[in-house]
């Protein structure tokens, strides 16, 4: 039986770290991250848990002690925001060419500049082409039950990929909302002890990890890190089908919201979408035919999934919180479009930008991107595919 | 949601506004609410005004946006009033709480002709007699639990009480004089 | 998991490449010959050689073994000939040779 509560969302992800009890956490503080170092140090203090809290002295390093404390063979996380996410660059491509299944509670910010504290999905969208598993949140209770699946997932022998668990800095982060928590031993038992297959410390089979590679052996490596992402999808959602067995909550690569008989839909990823549902409801009580698809992965992205649930749709709205600075739009839209393309959909797709650097995204909002759509197959009037929701012109 | 209950607080950086409203949620949620209390977060610094909101519901709340137009007001200082635009969207049928010694009729002409409900309260004196020291979130959490309704003043008091206990631990003399405080407060802003 | 690298070579397909190019077994650049590589070769002559034992901790290649406080005969399986044991001799004991 889950256990009622009313948790922020760093709170929430700090109680799934409590429970999984990871073996090692290095971190440097930033906002709005920085109370999971935070809350995570206090439960060790407490001796609530026996994680190896190292305190390092930047994001880079921090990523680096993940990826040692991983290759050594423990279960390892970091969190951090923004431009600590930036500062990990580096080592983002080697914890995921090296195959290091370590986790990263992401807590989207605005990268700099001008510098802003607030939410959006420049950071991670930035990181999209890393390796790095992605999966994103709408509230609380989305970005806890994602964590506690992210090292099956991330584990699992045919992945071995490092997992970004994201959600949206303050909007989340800093809400205090419901959410149902699971029991300590049913956690425990679902997401299981990690054994690696080789490690660093394994004193049975010595062995080298991060080698150089010459051409010759170069791309196949990246092939073989591919073929890992493309098995992330079977267990992503084998996974989300054991953990709706144990919760009744079931996730999948993406939400459909009143999609299935939609005419025109909104994408989006992350706490925008709920803000979205209401829209939908009022509109659907006015009897228009509107839907929504929240994308909780990105990485794997399920792009001829997507296509197919909308498939059937007369416009799509593809909203992205982040720019792409393609002077066209952002990923999340260049992606779908692609699949469209590989679909042989012609449905119209308009690309929309929305909540930079926290700025607000109101149903009323929503409502408006919805009447856009209609106006344009209904009267045919000309819609500008690369749009700014909420800008002051 | 229609049945949704929207509050929004001013504050200055330091006063509690973001506590007083994370423990309203905490209020509601023990009543069997769904709730949600969020900061409007800037640079902040100790001083500046700051806004923080709940959303009190029935039903499981999804939107993810700001409050613009609220059913409830609460400014913990007085001086907010005359730079920030505090009953902008507040509804007509809703209410504004005050922390002043002044009276309701003497502060409703500062509020850019709200026809609403206003109700006052001097949160500092009552602070200052029960805790010694100037704490006006309790008393305005006492104030919006007494105006909105959201609770019985019984069970919100025992509640708070459980609350103090966890809170204050290690200093279980501060636990009296805040519970005088908040029982203060539901008298003075319901007479 | 397989852990046997020794059928890996460039021609190896991606399929049977170790997950992010990962090396099982200690010690495996023993089998890598880079004694091949070598275009001038380090000669000893034991009548000059005092045994201070300099050389043997500057070989970027660990090509000097040592026992008993006494150099050995070169490594040259795995000597590139990089010339720094002679370079640093203070007794003229080690020259270099072109040619392997």
């Amino acid at each position: 039986m889950g256990i009622r509560e009313r948790l922020s969302g760093n709170e929430a992800v700090a109680h799934a770290i409590k429970q999984i009890n990871p073996d090692v956490m290095p971190a440097f503080p930033i906002t709005p991250s920085t109370e999971i170092p935070q809350f995570v140090s206090t439960f060790i203090s407490n001796g609530e848990i026996d994680t190896e809290f190292i305190p390092v002295e930047s994001e880079h390093s921090a990523m680096s002690a993940a990826i040692g404390a991983e290759a050594a063979g423990c279960r390892t996380l970091t969190a951090t925001s923004s431009c600590g996410m930036a500062l990990m660059w580096e080592e983002l491509y080697v914890a995921a060419s090296n195959r290091l299944p370590l986790a990263l509670a992401l807590v989207n910010r605005a990268l700099s500049g001008p510098i802003n504290i607030n939410c959006d999905h420049s950071d991670s969208m930035g990181a999209r082409d890393t390796g790095w598993i992605q999966i994103y949140a709408e509230n609380n209770q989305e970005v806890y039950d994602n964590f506690v699946q992210a090292y099956r997932i991330a584990e699992h022998k045919d992945v071995r990929l490092p997992i970004m668990v994201c959600q949206d800095g303050f909007i989340t982060s800093h809400a205090v909302e419901n959410i149902e928590l699971i029991e300590t031993d049913q956690v425990k038992k679902f997401v299981g002890e990690y054994e690696p297959e080789q490690y660093l410390l394994n004193p049975k089979m010595p062995m080298a990890m991060g080698p150089y590679a010459t051409s010759p052996f170069y791309m196949e490596t990246k092939m073989a890190q591919n073929e890992a992402m493309k098995n992330a999808k079977k267990v992503i959602l084998d996974v989300a089908d054991e953990f709706a067995r144990m919760t009744g909550r079931q996730y999948g690569f993406f939400e459909e919201y009143r999609l299935e008989d939609a005419d025109y839909a909104i994408v989006m990823i992350g706490s925008a979408a709920g803000t979205t549902k209401d829209a939908i409801d009022e509109l659907r009580n006015q009897g228009k035919k509107v839907g929504l698809l929240k994308l909780r992965v990105f990485r794997p992205f399920p792009g001829d999934e997507i296509a197919k649930a909308l498939s059937h749709t007369k416009a799509v709205a593809i909203l992205d919180r982040s720019e792409g600075f393609r002077a066209g739009g952002g990923p999340l839209s260049a992606e779908i479009k692609e699949h469209f393309y590989d679909a042989g959909l012609t449905t119209k797709a308009v690309s929309y930008i929305y909540g930079l650097g926290g700025r607000d995204y109101t149903v009323d909002e929503a409502k408006q991107v919805y009447a856009e759509l209609e106006d344009m197959i209904e009267n045919g009037t000309k819609l500008p595919q690369y749009r700014y929701i909420g800008l002051r012109k | 949601m229609k049945d949704t209950i929207e509050i929004r607080w001013h504050g200055r950086g330091g006063q509690g506004a973001k506590t007083a409203a994370l423990l309203l949620a905490d209020v509601a949620f023990k009543t069997g609410k769904y709730v949600q209390g969020f900061p409007e977060y800037g640079p902040e610094r100790m001083g500046a005004p700051i806004t923080a909101y709940n959303r009190i519901s029935s039903d499981p709340i999804r939107v993810h946006s700001n409050i613009y137009t609220p059913l409830y007001v609460v400014v913990v200082d007085e001086s907010l009033i005359e730079s920030v635009d505090v009953t902008a969207g507040l509804k007509e049928d809703g209410a504004i709480v005050v922390n002043t010694p002044k009276s309701a009729d003497e502060i409703r002409p500062h509020l850019n002709g709200y026809k609403g409900k206003v109700y006052t309260l001097d949160a500092r004196e009552i602070s200052m007699q029960t805790l010694g020291k100037n704490f006006p979130n309790s008393p305005m959490l006492a104030a919006i639990v007494a105006v909105s309704g959201i609770m019985e003043k019984d069970a919100f008091l025992a509640d708070m009480r459980v609350s103090y206990k966890h809170k204050f631990a290690k200093k279980p003399e501060v636990i009296e004089g805040n519970m005088k405080a908040l029982e203060l407060a539901f008298a003075e802003v319901t007479k | 998991m397989r852990t046997d690298i020794s059928k890996i070579h460039e021609k190896t397909r991606y399929q049977d490449i170790t997950p992010g190019n990962q090396v099982y077994g200690g010690g495996t650049s023993k089998a890598f010959n880079t004694g091949e590589w070598r275009t001038a070769t380090p000669v000893i002559d034991e009548s000059k050689c005092v045994h201070c034992l300099l050389c043997a901790p500057v070989c970027p290649d660990s090509c000097i073994p040592v026992i008993s406080g006494k150099r050995l005969a070169f490594d040259l399986d795995h000597c590139k000939g990089c010339g720094i044991c002679a370079y640093q001799c203070k007794f003229g004991a080690i020259t270099m040779k072109e040619g392997k």
